[in-house]
């Protein structure tokens, strides 16, 4: 074997250094001591703590509040990766119909993205709060009676809309991308071969796209149970009644607002444990499904 | 299968225009090909028959029916692309169905129609495989199979040979020409390469700035070139152009060598045309021959392409073909006589034909 060889044996050591100490200090630091805390009972003010094994994680699962908080985000997050994405594709591929302006359409398309998450929350709170939001009166004209702050199944469509609203630039991005590395001829050739334009998207375009779809579903899916919890906060904060309160927002709420330490600590191992299992669940199984160019 | 016929068809981008009103009434089962340079349109107006491009104006009639402003699907044509368009996530077999699928064939019919044409193609040990699985040669294979199982009016071919090796190209150019009779579906077939155009057409359309130059079997756009551009186009090596005089008894060339006057011309400069084939060493100097210098020789085999410099302080370059063991020395000086009877002339100022042959 050819190896490179180094002057001094600390040098390739001091190469990767920082990204070491980043990776030790950012990410396996905060893992390990959650860990840790979650075999840990702590009183509220710090001041004295005892190690209980995994009786954390008995009490958390037990919880009736904590299964409905897993069956928030399972909804939450199917909801928001699936409008995100597919809202997403239509407008890519309806961008990429444009002929004059294509540029400017995608650019605006993209601003979104730009907006931090707790005023992307604030925006749609204000602009769908029932008694002086301006969106708010379409749903009540239509005869709905429209109250996010009482009605969770109405709070659970607010934030998904705010969620997805926010995610969309991205996938938009990816996919009018991965749009564009679709050869023109192969369109072309279905076409010939006699496949109208709702044909051809689904039998050619739509597999194509596959590559790009399931790197956005793997994103997604993160998105959703992570990157949410700043419009959670800020449109509904978990409420009315925890009918939003994902597994995320739990985490934070018991932490830092019960100071329920332990507890936290133990859901935030369990989601951690959830999230490579689901991940690892999509690379082995739905990327089989997946063709690469 | 069925009849194709263009009428003064014309494609204007802006006020650029790009296809200059080109006229051709195709038969049935006849096997037409659109060669030129790069750049000279023949692909637009491939495209423009199978509704890829628009037509600003004109006719385009496949089967005696108008399809100026019908969809590509709904021609009735199939055509295979430079790049092949196989959908790689298909393999060989969807490949070739899916234009069947999309007509509604089903069942025992799609697969007895799909294995047909993959025996013809010599694809039938392969329909499972992905495009990706397969050589070029193969691929291209598929791309015909997909055009021939849907049984079409007409197969539009868009250089379908210029992504294989040299040796590939030969044995899929003789490939195609016997499809294409025993099928017997009128042809459209686009190329850069006028060993292909000669060798496939019945007719050969010769393009060159969106001007159709010539229309003609290959054999009279050989004998007969109808201007310069297709005289140097078509044979390889390209014609020699030599500046001449009409003057007196003779026609006299720029070095000062004369040839016979050819009948019925006027006084005045032409082009004189001579294609390396007509040029043959000869002993003697004298009328109706030209003295050149011999800067290069060219050794293919059984010919040797002679690249050569007319007269003494001459600078008209000129190629000649002798048999590849009988060739001048580099430096040398030879006589050649020109075949009288093989010589084309063109005006001087239009480059059209005047006479000749």
């Amino acid at each position: 074997m050819n190896r490179s060889t180094f002057p001094h044996r600390l040098l390739p050591w001091l190469l990767i250094a920082p990204q070491l100490a980043i990776s030790l200090v950012f990410f396996y630091w905060p893992a390990v001591q959650a860990l840790w805390q979650s075999m840990l009972r702590e009183d509220p003010f710090g001041l004295k703590s005892r190690f209980v094994g995994l009786q954390n994680f008995q009490k958390v699962l037990a919880e009736p509040a904590y299964i409905n908080s897993i069956q928030v985000t399972a909804v939450f997050s199917i909801l928001t990766a699936f409008f995100s994405m597919a809202i997403a594709l239509l407008l890519a591929v309806q961008a990429e119909k444009i002929v004059r302006g294509r540029g400017f359409y995608r650019t605006l398309m993209i601003w979104p993205y730009a907006v931090a998450p707790a005023i992307a929350g604030m925006l749609w709170l204000f602009m769908f709060n029932p008694s002086f939001g301006t969106l708010a009166a379409i749903p009540r004209a239509l005869g709905i009676h429209w109250d996010p702050l009482l009605n969770g199944t109405q709070a659970m469509g607010l934030v998904v809309a705010a969620a997805s609203w926010k995610q969309i630039s991205y996938n938009f991005l990816f996919f009018v991308a991965g749009l564009q590395a679709i050869p023109k001829s192969l369109l072309e050739a279905s076409a010939i071969d006699g496949a109208g334009p709702v044909r051809r998207f689904w039998t050619i375009v739509f597999p194509l796209l596959a590559p790009t779809s399931f790197f956005l579903l793997v994103v997604n899916t993160v998105y959703a149970l992570f990157d949410t919890f700043g419009i959670i906060h800020a449109v509904t904060s978990g409420g009315p009644g925890k009918s939003t309160e994902t597994l995320v927002y739990k985490v934070y709420n018991d932490g830092f607002v019960n100071l329920l330490i332990g507890s936290s600590a133990a859901q935030s191992v369990i989601l951690m444990v959830i999230v490579i299992a689901l991940t690892a669940f999509q690379f082995r199984y739905v990327e089989r499904k997946v063709h690469y160019g | 299968m069925a009849t194709l016929s263009l009428k003064d068809v014309r494609k204007t981008y802006g006020k650029t225009d790009v296809i200059h009103g080109v006229s051709i009434d195709i038969a049935d089962g006849e096997f037409v090909v659109i060669v030129g340079p790069s750049g000279c349109g023949k692909s637009t107006l491939l495209r423009m028959v199978a509704g890829l491009e628009e037509i600003t104006s004109g006719t385009i009639e496949i089967g005696g029916r108008v399809v100026n402003t019908l969809e590509p699907r709904a021609r009735d044509i199939a055509m295979v692309f430079q790049n092949y368009a196989l959908y790689p996530h298909m393999s060989v077999f969807d490949n070739m169905a899916y234009g069947l699928r999309i007509a509604g064939v089903r069942g025992d019919d799609l697969k007895a129609r799909v294995a047909k044409a993959a025996e013809m193609l010599d694809l039938s040990t392969l329909l499972d495989r992905k495009p990706r699985q397969l050589s070029g040669g193969q691929r291209q294979r598929v791309a015909m199979g997909r055009a021939l199982v849907r049984d079409p009016a007409a197969f539009l071919f868009d250089e379908p040979l210029s992504n294989l090796d040299a040796k590939l190209r030969v044995s899929m150019r003789l490939q195609i020409k016997d499809l294409q009779r025993r099928v017997a579906t009128t042809s459209l077939y686009v190329t850069h390469d006028q060993v292909e155009a000669m060798t496939l057409a019945d007719r050969l359309i010769v393009m060159n700035k969106g001007v159709a130059e010539q229309i003609a079997t290959p054999m009279e756009i050989y004998d007969a070139p109808a201007n310069m551009f297709v005289a140097g186009f078509i044979g390889s090596p390209a014609m020699n152009f030599l500046p001449a005089t009409v003057t007196g008894s003779d026609l006299l060339i720029s070095d000062g060598s004369r040839m016979p006057r050819p009948a019925g011309l006027q006084d005045g400069g032409v082009i004189l045309g001579v294609r390396p084939e007509h040029l043959t060493r000869s002993r003697s100097a004298g009328p109706g021959t030209l003295t050149v210098r011999v800067l290069a020789v060219e050794t293919l085999g059984a010919d040797a392409f002679v690249h050569a410099r007319l007269g003494e302080s001459g600078s008209e370059d000129i190629v000649f073909r002798v048999p590849g063991h009988d060739r001048p020395a580099e430096g040398t000086v030879v006589s050649l006589a020109v075949d009288q009877d093989k010589v084309h002339i063109f005006d001087a100022a239009t480059q059209r034909r005047i006479s000749g042959m």
